[in-house]
């Protein structure tokens, strides 16, 4: 009777645990309780992986109240990936999150950023089941409202500027979006996803339907930091806590990029002639530059943190070049590589969490020496760093296969987008190695204490980390296989 | 069953024994102890698959699909066999010099340097063992990794600047160029197995042909065919070593092994021979062949020399593949292992030199071959070996390139190996001259003998090798035999 209330256990544990933890005495038992929330919302994300791996859709009707009368959560192969994502990053981050946390935040506060993490988490969780328009938006809100406290809460002044802008801009991105979903929300009088991608196809006039397709793109592409909507990410990334940056480095972009694919492929790719042509010319410039450009800012950046800002700024270029292809394979590809990224992105920023917990501060110049002071974090960096570029045997490598092998289906247009990602990973080699030299090739000042290694309690899951992007880079069948279904899903309204 | 244990257990010695060492690396004595067992075991399993493949066994190991019908896997077929026998041999002979040269010099980090050495010979094993792209590829790049700290050993500003080269030609070369002719093959055929007569008969003509073949030829930059060869010479900076079985074998001969491999097994020998795409490869191997000749002619530091001669004898081997005559086929396998033997016995004089008297410039080098007789007497016969003077492995090697040349007319060929060796003689023949008959110009101002006992042991052995494999080719020939003659 339980596993079938599975799909709504994402969304209301976490919810109804925030003003617990909220209410927690101190310190320790906030920690545990978001910890432990965590962890089930992972569970539950495995089981509800497993269920739809074969392909199945689970839909369940919220107080039993049928959709598209009744508020649909909805489950497939897609949905589930990124619950997967999303709970795996929450809990990974929040099993290495005490020291680090203990470092930047008051003792008296981290009740409540623990209650908002849990919010977050809650909210992200929603966002990936949720069946309809207007309850993605709701969850978004509360998702986006959650981030700014979580952000906030960073060790230095600069937190507070990174989040305002991160706030103005994501406000900006919702608001587009209601008025996107809005938009349609009047031609249809619906507003379950799947019953208004068999609307639209008879909807009166498409000229709002346009309108709406624009607002909603752009309003995600602001939320998902595509090039060049991205100027808030890095800072947000950069000034936050550790801990906070490994969850919402992993999961957060990624989320919206999800909800930008459902809408563009689903919604509006279904009613509207010729609209996965205007997404694609659109998109892939800023995809392809988004590659470039990120790469190349991030090859110039001084601080750790924001050169991996950049660097995300740069795959999520990827993700969307795959998506611009506008074929299964190019789908899978950048289904394969949120998955991928989010582990590959999510490990960096935690042997980072650790790097700045002993050395206290995330500048490339304090990472001197730090190849022989912490000899186990900067070697699970370097491997980390390795799947980023692609090599071989890690996960980052399937990506690139993959996404390579979609764009070689394009003919001469695929050779150029082929080019332009062999480009953008010599230079991701090019700004690891600078991390690699440094912490390697220069001796550390004298004046520093004596070396001493990461707490356990990061350095274990980061090895963990490490391990996972191995499995998954000599056998990648789990994430091949859902994000195969997705690409199909995606696919189904161009048949 | 048992072809699974052996392929396992070459895949699993190196690997353990890399852990071990790092483990041991407290204990010098244990670790070096354990080092050397290690690559005898090695060897043993290695040359126990020699007399099957011979017979025409083709043993397998399969592992699991890493992409559909692309399997992490394993086959060794003749050229793989040669290609890991030689360095398993070489690996036990340079384990023995190894241990006199990073005593003798006082190397810091021995136990990292001899673990990362294990790992070196693991990715090895691989590339000879793959019986797919992917798997090869896979294994390339654990070389490339697993070198580079081996490269920039020293930690100093100078080998953080070579370490950079290295790892830039090498890693950019392969994820610009080889990796995407991988996944464009992949894409053409739906496989990616070595298969003999090639997989590529039919999925391509024309221009395309020619290019896929570029992307190959130097997107495996470990052969060094220009412009893509400066990560050899900034290699240098690496302990001599390192140099010796990594940069005059295992890694330099995993490039030259690989497209070899490419041009016989994936595009097939009678399609690109047909096909006239492949004709550019001659002149461009040659003038490789030249032009690093005549910039060795004009370096002053030993092993830089040594490492432009290796560009250039690595280029006889692309070239001999090139020219797609069964016989120069041949001479491209035997030249393979020719100059390794000569190369490794050049490259252990170098380091032998450099221990005893810390001399690292050719002109230094008056007189010193009176002090040294052994260390230069080696250094004498793998000279010779480079220039193909009989009764030296390199002879037997160059005259089937040149039959083989001839055979088809292939006069560009010809004329390189002509003035090639004039020029090797060039260079080579002055510094023998120089140890030999030149008095020392001022006492050294170390007062030294040969180097210890390990080294010499090493360079007998490798210098035997030169002169035993100018009589006892046989094997190897016979061994490679069925694959040049498939041609009609």
């Amino acid at each position: 009777m339980l596993a079938a209330q599975f799909p709504v256990f994402p969304v209301i544990i976490p919810l109804l645990s925030a003003p617990l933890a909220a209410l927690m005495p101190n310190r320790l038992l906030a920690w545990l309780l978001a910890l432990a929330v965590s962890l089930v919302v992972f569970v539950t994300a495995i089981f509800l992986a497993i269920s739809v791996y074969d392909g199945t859709i689970i839909s369940y009707a919220v107080g039993g109240w049928v959709a598209p009368y009744g508020i649909e959560v909805r489950i497939d192969a897609f949905s589930a990936l990124m619950l997967l994502v999303v709970s795996g990053a929450s809990t990974l981050a929040l099993l290495t999150a005490k020291p680090s946390i203990d470092q930047d935040i008051a003792a008296d506060r981290q009740p409540l950023f623990y209650a908002a993490w849990l919010l977050a988490l809650a909210a992200y969780g929603g966002i990936a089941v949720a069946g309809d328009a207007f309850n993605i938006f709701v969850f978004m809100e509360i998702s986006s409202l959650a981030s700014y406290v979580l952000i906030a809460n960073g060790p230095h002044r600069g937190a507070l500027p990174a989040t305002f802008k991160y706030l103005v801009m994501g406000t900006v991105g919702a608001s587009f979006y209601l008025i996107g979903v809005g938009l349609v929300y009047m031609m249809t009088g619906t507003l379950n996803l799947a019953d208004l991608s068999q609307r639209l196809m008879n909807a009166p006039h498409l000229h709002p339907v346009m309108l709406a397709a624009a607002f909603v793109t752009i309003g995600l592409a602001l939320k998902a930091a595509i090039f060049p909507l991205h100027v808030w990410m890095p800072n947000a990334y950069a000034k936050a806590p550790s801990a906070v940056a490994v969850f919402l480095a992993a999961s957060a972009t990624k989320v919206m990029l999800y909800v930008l694919f459902r809408f563009d492929f689903l919604v509006f790719g279904g009613a509207l002639a010729l609209h996965d042509l205007h997404f694609a010319s659109f998109l892939m410039p800023l995809a392809l530059l988004a590659m470039i450009i990120g790469s190349a800012v991030a090859m110039r950046e001084q601080n750790i943190k924001r050169m991996m800002g950049y660097s995300s700024v740069a795959q999520l270029g990827y993700i969307l070049l795959g998506a611009t292809l506008l074929s299964t394979a190019g789908l899978t590809a950048a289904v394969v590589h949120m998955f991928n990224h989010a582990m590959i992105k999510g490990g960096l920023f935690l042997a980072i969490a650790a790097l700045v917990v002993r050395i206290g501060g995330a500048d490339l110049k304090a990472f001197e020496g730090a190849g022989r002071r912490m000899p186990w974090t900067m070697a699970g960096f370097v491997f980390l760093g390795m799947s980023l570029v692609g090599v071989p045997l890690t996960a980052g490598f399937i990506s690139k296969w993959v996404l390579v092998e979609a764009a070689l289906e394009q003919g001469a247009l695929g050779v150029a987008l082929i080019v332009a990602i062999l480009i953008s990973s010599l230079m991701a080699v090019v700004y690891i190695w600078r991390v690699v030299e440094v912490a390697y090739f220069r001796a550390p000042a004298d004046d520093l204490p004596p070396p001493r290694e990461a707490p356990l309690v990061m350095l274990i899951p980061l090895w963990g980390m490490v391990g996972l992007n191995i499995y998954f880079g000599l056998d990648p069948h789990i994430p091949m296989e859902l994000a195969g279904h997705a690409a199909q899903i995606l696919m189904e309204h161009a048949k | 069953m048992t072809d699974r244990f052996i392929l396992s257990a070459i895949l699993l010695i190196p690997a353990v024994a890399a852990i071990l060492i790092a483990f041991l690396a407290r204990f010098p004595n244990l670790r070096d102890g354990l080092g050397l067992i290690a690559a005898f075991a090695l060897t043993i399993m290695v040359w126990c698959l020699l007399p099957g493949v011979m017979a025409g066994d083709r043993p397998q190991l399969i592992l699991f699909d890493i992409l559909p019908h692309v399997p992490l896997a394993f086959r060794i077929e003749p050229l793989g066999m040669v290609f890991a026998a030689l360095a398993s041999l070489l690996w036990i002979i340079s384990t023995i010099y190894s241990i006199g040269y990073m005593r003798g010099n006082k190397e810091a980090h021995q136990g990292r340097f001899f673990a990362l050495f294990a790992v070196a010979l693991f990715a090895v094993m691989g590339v000879a063992m793959a019986s797919n792209l992917l798997t090869l590829f896979i294994f390339y790049e654990v070389l490339t990794l697993s070198t580079y700290p081996l490269v920039t050993h020293k930690g100093d500003a100078n080998s953080m600047r070579s370490g950079r080269v290295y790892f830039g030609v090498l890693i950019g070369a392969s994820i610009g160029l080889f990796l995407p002719a991988i996944i464009w093959t992949y894409s053409l055929t739906g496989t990616l197995d070595f298969q003999s007569g090639g997989i590529l008969d039919g999925h391509i003509a024309g221009p395309a042909l020619g290019l896929m073949l570029g992307l190959y030829v130097f997107g495996v930059a470990k052969a060094a065919v220009m412009p893509f060869h400066k990560w050899l010479p900034a290699a240098m900076v690496a302990p001599t070593p390192v140099s010796a079985l990594l940069h005059a074998v295992a890694v330099v001969k995993a490039g030259v092994f690989t497209i070899t491999k490419v041009i016989i097994l994936i595009f097939g020998y009678d399609f690109l021979f047909n096909s006239g795409m492949g004709s550019w490869l001659v002149p461009v191997a040659a003038f490789t062949i030249i032009a690093a000749s005549l910039v060795a002619l004009q370096q002053t530091n030993l092993k830089r020399m040594l490492a432009y001669s290796t560009i250039s004898q690595l280029s006889y081997i692309v070239m001999a593949t090139a020219i797609l005559a069964p016989l120069s086929q041949i001479a491209a396998i035997l030249h393979i292992v020719a100059h390794a033997f000569g190369k490794i016995t050049l490259f252990f004089a170098a380091g032998s030199i450099y221990t005893a008297s810390k001399k690292t410039e050719i002109t230094q080098l008056n007189g010193i071959g009176l002090r040294m007789p052994i260390t230069m007497g080696a250094f004498a016969i793998g000279a010779l070996s480079m220039i193909g003077v009989p009764p030296t492995a390199g002879f037997v090697s160059k005259w089937y390139l040149l039959s083989g040349a001839f055979a088809v007319e292939n006069y560009i060929a010809i004329g390189t190996v002509v003035l090639s060796t004039a020029l090797n003689a060039g260079y080579f023949l002055p510094i023998i001259f120089r140890a030999f008959f030149r008095a020392e110009d001022v006492p050294p101002p170390l007062d030294h003998k040969e180097a210890n006992v390990p080294i010499r042991i090493a360079l007998i052995a490798t210098s035997l090798l030169v002169l035993v494999f100018f009589v006892f080719n046989g094997p190897v020939i016979d061994l490679v035999m069925p694959i040049v003659e498939m041609r009609p």
